[in-house]
Order: structure tokens, then sequence, then C-alpha cells
């Protein structure tokens, strides 16, 4: 399996080790200048095509601004596919301050990927091209995004920087929901998976584009976060194919069926009847997570770790973003005054409950 | 520990980053396997060399780093600025530790340390540590050239790791420059700062950023936090290296500082331009004209271009400053110069001080004790090494330095020898204005005379007064100066006697900018309080008392004083200009004769 676990990159063959240090050294032959020098040159020039975009969104985990990448002098820009752009207006700034209202054009829904469009002339932007060619582990980045939301106006988004630490096939989820790009990314060393991120521009310190900051995704093996970015060949098919109209359909339906629920936590609900039936427990069920922990019959669910929760729809809402590997804290009422409950770590399925 | 203030909510997530391990190991056999390279030896050199430099300055720079812990009230960071000891931090730092800390440095050495001077609203403090002559310390940089791009370092001792008081050290660039992020209500306001890739950390608050010389760029304070916790994200940002040199003087001098606001907002146009949304009625700003729709164009000459501009530009200047401020009406420009209101009440800040500002007040609940101030104690609770290092004053964080820094200029201020002679006669000045016809001067201990084209003025201390206040006598004249030679008597008193016997209580402001020169040249000032009057004298680095700001009482106008080439022709009692101003607006400009 291609995603990078501590285990399996270690393992690796000896010659992407001597591969991997041959670049890296041979990185090291371009000396860093005390001022900055060639990254103040190469950031302030990317960020010039680089756009902050603002749009729907702004409840947790979805956040309403990312970052947008120009490929074309009249207006074109690459971004995430997410709900942030899927607005109305999304507002696109650049640089100098300029603003524009852009509009969607298409969307690739197999690599996630959106294009906008602004009207204008002249716009600085980085072409694409269905050959570039892929970067070497090693090579070392600047990643360019509107991180944070914390540049506004005519502000010059965040630059971080990195070295490709890896090129591996994404297998990446949030929550329930499977990434559907499942073809090769660059696994960057900075941390990248952050909100106002998705959308962001990769460059070399030479300055040359080679790929797009990706979402805020775990990784589905190991659900650690990922900082990673799909190569710029791949935007340059996507991008040519949302232009001729085309679509390139997602992958047979990822979604897996969640690899837990209430019911592997030992936790039965009353029944659900209403729109908002409150979370109280009916039965806990024996020698699992629900029982080891304390929860008890007619317990009433309030919160699931700082969330509030006040119906059982809500709990799921809930439940759906967690992984297992995720902490899990439920608050209940019982007899009147509010009990803590830890439930510890989620288990996979697999996993038997040990008992404490 | 002490954790920095984040700008987004956290959520508790296990997170360990899986790529982090391999890329060490690549760095390990990229260190293990330089040959099979063909590159030429020449560039090798170059890349060894660079790696020196760092090595160099990382050295430097982690001698000046300060380890600060505090026990159970956690800890983090600072860095050393002088030779005699003072270093900066943050607020957030010292206000859980208290006014007595523990320091570490890398010479494996702990010292005791005492708190100075707060910014509760910069987030900024500076303490100075004790117990030897002369400390390593870094140079303060100007962090307007820094750019995006440029390599810096983090220094400091994050997750309170340094026990073994060896800092810790981190790389990276400034991701960007004149970055504006939000204050908590007043508190923790980060204007025109620093954001790094460089990890800032819970414990890396009020350690150095350094560029690549290892010089200060800033005082790392700051993270964006979210998903994963209170950890590094790559998002970290520092308190900017000139806010703090606008702010050092205030500090070293004991105070409680207080940030400034022009008592106006703004907002952005249809069209894009900053202009004044609402103004407080009861402010300087609105006394010296600006008004709602005025578009705002420059302040203390940095160009306003956004809101966040604004707020940047105003945000790293502390109360009490007069800054040049340019708007715009009906296409016309029109420079002014302002008196920079404070954002609180003295009381206020006290309370932001204490950590109580917006909580119910403990006192008020019979039989509560209220909880102890680690930052106004008793004498009588601190340890003996500090007892002597720290005086409580309403207003300020230590007067004890307010002593020390108004002794410091005193001594300044002896440098400029008077001659026993020139003490007993009466200063005489004659030339001519700038605005045409000649004037004379007579300035003695007892009286004061001005002749003008427009007539004569005299100032004249009775008998009856003399055993009365100091300023006992003193008015407006002449007239339209807002008390020109109330001003110059006071002045030449100072010159005379030194600030510690003018009647009066005499403190030290801080430092300011000098209205008169287009420089940031800042100058110490020393600010006299006596009966109804009140003064501001400003001190060169030479000893010249070369700018007064005096006011008659408190609803006066100001009388400015600006002197040009004192000493240059002459005692140095003698100028070659003096610009008088009422109000901001011009009285006469004096051009002396030689040899008067």
């Amino acid at each position: 399996m291609g995603t990078i676990t501590l285990r399996n990159m270690c393992c690796r063959s000896r010659s992407l080790e001597f591969f991997v240090t041959l670049t890296v050294a041979l990185l090291a032959y371009c000396p860093t200048s005390a001022r900055g020098g060639d990254v103040t040159s190469v950031s302030v020039d990317a960020a010039s095509r680089v756009t902050k975009l603002y749009g729907a969104g702004g409840i947790r985990g979805l956040e309403s601004y990312q970052t947008g990448i120009l490929v074309s002098s009249s207006g074109h820009i690459i971004t995430v596919l997410s709900t942030a752009i899927d607005s109305e207006a999304i507002d696109c700034v650049l640089d100098d301050g300029r603003r524009y209202t852009a509009s969607l054009i298409g969307v690739d829904l197999r690599r996630e990927l959106a294009v906008l469009k602004i009207d204008g002339d002249d716009l600085p932007h980085f072409k694409l091209s269905t050959d570039s060619p892929r970067q070497a582990v090693g090579t070392r980045v600047l990643a360019l995004s509107n991180l944070f939301g914390v540049a506004v106006g005519d502000e010059r988004v965040s630059v971080q920087h990195g070295v490709i630490a890896a090129q591996v096939p994404l297998r990446a989820r949030r929550g329930s929901h499977e990434a559907a790009y499942r073809g090769d990314v660059y696994i960057l060393d900075c941390t990248t998976n952050n909100p106002g991120s998705p959308g962001g521009c990769l460059v070399t310190w030479q300055g040359l584009f080679i790929g797009m900051l990706g979402k805020e995704l775990r990784s589905s093996q190991n659900a650690t976060w990922l900082s990673y970015a799909i190569p710029a060949n791949e935007l340059a098919i996507g991008f040519e194919m949302i232009l001729r109209g085309q679509t390139d359909q997602a992958l047979p339906d990822q979604k897996q069926s969640p690899d837990f629920d209430l019911q592997s936590l030992g936790l039965i609900l009353v029944p659900d009847l209403l729109n908002l039936t409150p979370p109280f427990v009916e039965a806990v069920t024996q020698d699992t997570l629900a029982a080891v922990s304390g929860l008890q019959i007619d317990d009433l669910v309030v919160a699931i770790g700082d969330r509030t929760v006040t119906s059982q729809r809500g709990l799921r809402e809930e439940l759906s973003r967690l992984i297992p590997g995720d902490p899990i804290q439920l608050s209940v009422v019982r007899n009147g005054s509010i009990v803590l409950i830890d439930l510890g770590l989620i288990p996979s399925i697999a996993e038997p409950v040990r008992k404490k | 520990m002490q954790q920095p203030p984040s700008s987004h909510s956290t959520r508790k997530t296990v997170c360990r980053n899986p790529v982090m391990l391999p890329v060490m190991l690549i760095v390990l056999f990229a260190v293990q396997q330089p040959v099979g390279l063909s590159a030429d030896n020449d560039t090798f050199a170059q890349v060894l060399a660079a790696q020196q430099e760092r090595i160099r300055t990382i050295a430097t720079a982690a001698k000046t780093s300060v380890s600060i812990f505090a026990g159970s009230s956690g800890g983090g960071s600072g860095v050393l600025i002088s030779p005699d000891g003072y270093a900066l931090t943050n607020f957030h730092v010292v206000q859980p530790a208290g006014i007595a800390m523990r320091c570490g440095l890398n010479d494996g050495k702990i010292y005791d340390a005492v708190l100075v001077g707060l910014d509760p609203t910069g987030d900024l403090a500076v303490i100075k540590l004790l117990g030897k002559d002369i400390f390593p310390y870094a140079s303060i940089a100007d962090s307007d050239t820094v750019s995006v791009g440029d390599t810096c370092y983090t220094i400091g001792n994050p997750f309170l790791l340094a026990t073994d008081l060896q800092p810790s050290v981190s790389a990276g660039i400034v991701s960007g420059v004149h970055r504006y992020q939000f204050p908590a209500g007043t508190l923790l306001e980060y204007a025109d700062c620093l954001q790094v890739d460089a990890a800032i950390n819970p414990g890396n608050s009020g350690g150095g950023l350094f560029n690549a010389g290892g010089d200060l760029i800033g005082i790392n304070g700051r993270a964006s936090f979210e998903k994963r916790g209170r950890i590094n994200v790559g998002a970290g940002y520092a308190i900017s290296a000139n806010q703090v040199r606008n702010f050092l003087g205030i500090l070293k001098g004991g105070h409680l500082a207080d940030h400034a606001t022009l008592a106006a907002t703004v907002a952005t146009s249809a069209d894009g331009r900053v202009v004044v949304s609402d103004i407080l009625e009861s402010s300087d700003t609105w006394r010296k004209g600006l008004r709602i729709d005025d578009e705002i164009i420059e302040i203390a000459g940095k160009n306003v271009r956004s809101v966040n501009s604004f707020k940047n530009i105003l945000g790293t200047l502390p109360a009490g400053w007069r800054i040049p401020v340019v708007y715009r009406r009906e296409g016309r420009p029109t420079e002014i110069f302002v008196e920079l209101a404070g954002v609180h009440t003295p009381a206020m800040l006290n309370e932001l001080m204490a950590g109580r500002r917006g909580k119910p007040s403990a006192q008020n609940k019979p039989g509560n004790k209220p909880k102890p101030n680690p930052l106004a104690p008793d004498l009588k609770d601190l340890p003996d090494t500090i007892r002597k290092f720290y005086e409580r004053r309403f207003g300020y964080a230590n007067f004890f330095f307010n002593r020390i820094e108004l002794e410091r200029v005193q001594r300044t201020l002896e440098q400029k020898k008077i001659s026993s002679e020139d003490r007993e006669s009466t200063w005489r000045y004659q030339g001519h204005l700038e605005a045409g016809g000649s004037f004379t001067i007579e300035l003695n201990d007892q009286s004061a005379k001005i002749s003008l084209p427009t007539g004569i003025s005299r100032w004249e201390q009775t008998v009856a007064d003399a055993g009365l206040a100091a300023e006992a006598g003193f008015d407006a004249s002449p007239p339209g100066s807002g008390g020109m030679l109330a001003a110059l008597t006071m002045w030449r008193r100072l010159l005379l006697k030194g600030p510690k016997n003018l009647g009066g209580r005499i403190t030290y402001w801080g430092q300011q900018p000098l209205y008169s020169t287009t420089t940031n040249q800042l100058a110490d000032v020393l600010e006299l309080t006596t009966g109804s009057c009140r003064a501001k004298f400003f001190v060169d680095t030479f000893g010249n008392v070369i700018q007064v700001t005096f006011f008659l009482g408190s609803s006066s106008t100001s009388c400015d004083l600006y002197f040009k080439g004192l000493g240059e022709r002459g005692p140095y009692w003698q100028p070659t200009h003096l610009t008088v101003t009422n109000d901001g607006g011009r009285f006469a400009t004096f051009i002396f004769d030689a040899g008067t």
C-alpha cells in the first residue's frame, strides 16, 4: 500500500535511499544567502500568482476561505473543490489588493479540482502543462497559501518552506468522507494541513510551479493529518478537461461504511422517532467501550468532546467526524448533574475491547 | 506551562508527523555520504562556509536566550538586550510568574531576575537579570527591513524543555510581514507583527526571533493553533523589533505602558479609501480638525492603505506620543500633529496587569480574601535578593526602575557644564524673527522678559510667591504663545539645577520621537508636574534639552519650544534657532545673533 507510514517508508529500497541522499546532497549545493535572497524573490513572484479566496462555509472544519492559483493571463484560477467555493459569489483578492468576484467554470470530481474565472487581462499566472515532470523526493519547496486567513487585502499570502518527503498514492479521508483522488501526491515535511491552505501553491526554490496543496484530510491508515500536494501534471490534465467541458467521473463511490458507530461502542439509544429525539441511553451492551467506561441506562448525552449535542441526529453527525484512534469523551446528565465519561480512544471494529 | 494565546479554537488531537523521521534519516545519510558527487570544490566550500556561519550565528544568539522558570506558574523564554542584564519577554509569561523570577542562561547558571516594565496590550515585558556585571546580549535590528523568505531562528524554551538551561533552536523562513493579529478584548494585540514558519510552541513565548546575522528582529509570542491542539503548525507570530523599540524606554522606566488610539475609527469606503467613520469629540484628534469622512493618508510617516494598515501603524505606538497625521478632505491634504490618547485608563491597566479585568471583584464578596496579585506583591513576600529592586506604585510595574532611568538622564544632563559665572548671571538673547522684526529675551532666577515687535511681556517672581509653589505667577505670556516665558524659565531651571531640584514631581516618561526632526531618533523624556503646570523635557543623547512641551494648566493648550544648534556658538544654553508653537500652530521662529 502506498500511503506513507513510518514502517514502510523505512524499509523502502536501498535505491531510494541512495536517490534521496543524492538529491539532498545536490540541493545542499545551493547555498542560501543570509537575506533571503532567492527565496525572497521567488516568494514575492509566486505570491503575485496566488489569490486569496473567500466563499461559503465558516462552520467547524469547513472553512469559508482557501487559496487559488492563477493559471491564465485572462483570469482562470484552479483551486480545491470544497464547500468554500460552493457559493454564488466567490471573492478573490490578489496580492496587490485588487478584488474580483469569481465564477465557477467547472469541476473535476476525480481530482476534486475546481476552475474559477475572474475578468482580468495580463494577470500574472503559472503555466500548466500536462508534461510537467514529477519532482524528486528531497526537492526543497515553498508552499504559499491563505494560511489561517491571516493575510488580508494587499498582504501577500503566507510562505512556508519544506522538502518533498515522499511521492505516493493518496489514501485519505475526513470522517467518513473518503478522498476521491487516489493518484500520486507529494507528501511534505512542513505543515500545510491548515485552514485556508487548500488550493495553495507549491513551487521549488527556483520558482518552478510543481503542485497544489490539498484538502485538510487524514491518512486512511493511521489517522495522521496529511500535508500533501497534487502534482502539476495532474492539475493540467484536470484543467484541460474542465475547459473542454468534459468531466472525469469520480471513481466508484469510495464511501465506506463507517468503521464504528454507536452500536459498536456498545451504546443503544431510545428509538429515534422524532426530529430531535434526545439521546437518552436505553441500554448498554456488556463488555463494550460504553459499559467499561461506566455509561448507564437513562444517561442523557449532552456533549461529545467540547461539542454540544441536543439530538440523536446531532450526536451521529458529530460521531461521523471521528475515526478510529480519536479520543472520545461524552458528557451525560445523570440524576440532575453532569458526569464526564471518558471512553478513551475509538477502537477499530476488529479490535476487541480491553477490560479495565 | 505558559501557553501562547491561540488565534483559533483548539481541539486536542493525537498527532504525529509521519514524515519527520524519514526526513531526519535522509539528512543523516546526506551528512554521512557527501561523496559520489561531481560538484566542484568551490561550491562545496561555500556550503561549508554557510553552514559555519549558521553555527556561529546560533551559538552567539543562544547565549542571549533566557529560560524563564516560574515553578507552578509555568515559565517561558526571554532574550537579553543589554550588557547590564535587561531582557525582553512576553507580558503573558511574566503575569503569572510575578515580580521575582529565576532565569537560566546557556552558561549553565541560574540568575535572579526582577520585573521592570509591562505592556499588557502589546504582550511585552522588560525584566532585569541580576548577579553579573556583563551579560551577553542581542542587538535589536530594524524589523522594517525584514522580507518574506528571509532566514530566521526562534530560540527559546519550548515546552519548558531547557531544564539543562540550553535553549532550543528552530530554523525557518519569514512567512509574512506586517501581519495583524486581533487582541482578546484590548489585551495581547499583535500589530505589524512578523509571521514565521520556524517553530513557536508553548514555552517559546518571550524568546527571540533572530535574523541570519543573529540580530533580534522580534519577540515570539503567539501562534495559530487549530485541530491538533497547542503545537506549532507552521504559523507563529513575533512582535516586531520596531514596536519593541517604541516601547523600550517606557518599559525600562518601570511603567505600565499603554497603547495609542486616534480616538477615531475608520472604514473602507466603496472606492477603497480609508475614511473616518467615527471620532470622539473630546479627543485631541478632533480638536486638531479631523472629521468624519476625512480620508486618512498617512500616520506617523507611514502610508495607510487599508483598515489593517491603520491598525498596524497605531498598534505599535505608545499612548502619549505626538505624531503627524495626514488626511485629505475635498482633494486637499492637511497635516496635523496629534497627541495620541491611551486605549485604557490607568485603573483599567492596573486591572489588566492583575489579570482581573472583566472578572467580578473578589473583594466585594464578604469573607472572600482577594487573590494576591503576583505583580503587586507585599515587600515582605519578595525574596531578599529582589526586595531592594522593587518599589510599588500605582501606574507603574516597578517604580524602582523609574528612579534608575531618571538618574541615568541626570548623568547625561551633567555632561553639560555651566560656568559659575553663567549660573549667577542673567541669560540674554537677541536676534530677529523669521517673520521679520527684532527681539530680545532675558532669563534669570526671579524674572523673565521678552521684547517683541508686538510688545513686551515679563514674568516676575514676587517675594511673596517665592515661598509658595515654584510656578507661582506663571501666565500664558507672551500673548498667543501658550506660555513661552514660563516654558523658558522651566527650561533654564532644569539646565541649572538638574531634574531633582525643580520642585514638584519629576519622573522618567520614557522615550519619544523628536518632533522637530524627520529621523526616527528617540529622545529621553522627563515629565515634571508642579502645581497645575506640566512640562515634558526632551533630552538628546548628548544631554541637550532640545525640546520642551509645557502646559500651564490641566485644560491649557501646549506651548512647545524646539531648540536648534544648542551650544554651537558659545555656551550650550545658546541656540541658533528656537521655534515656538502653541497647540501645534506656529507662534514664532527666533533666529539668534551670534555671541549674545
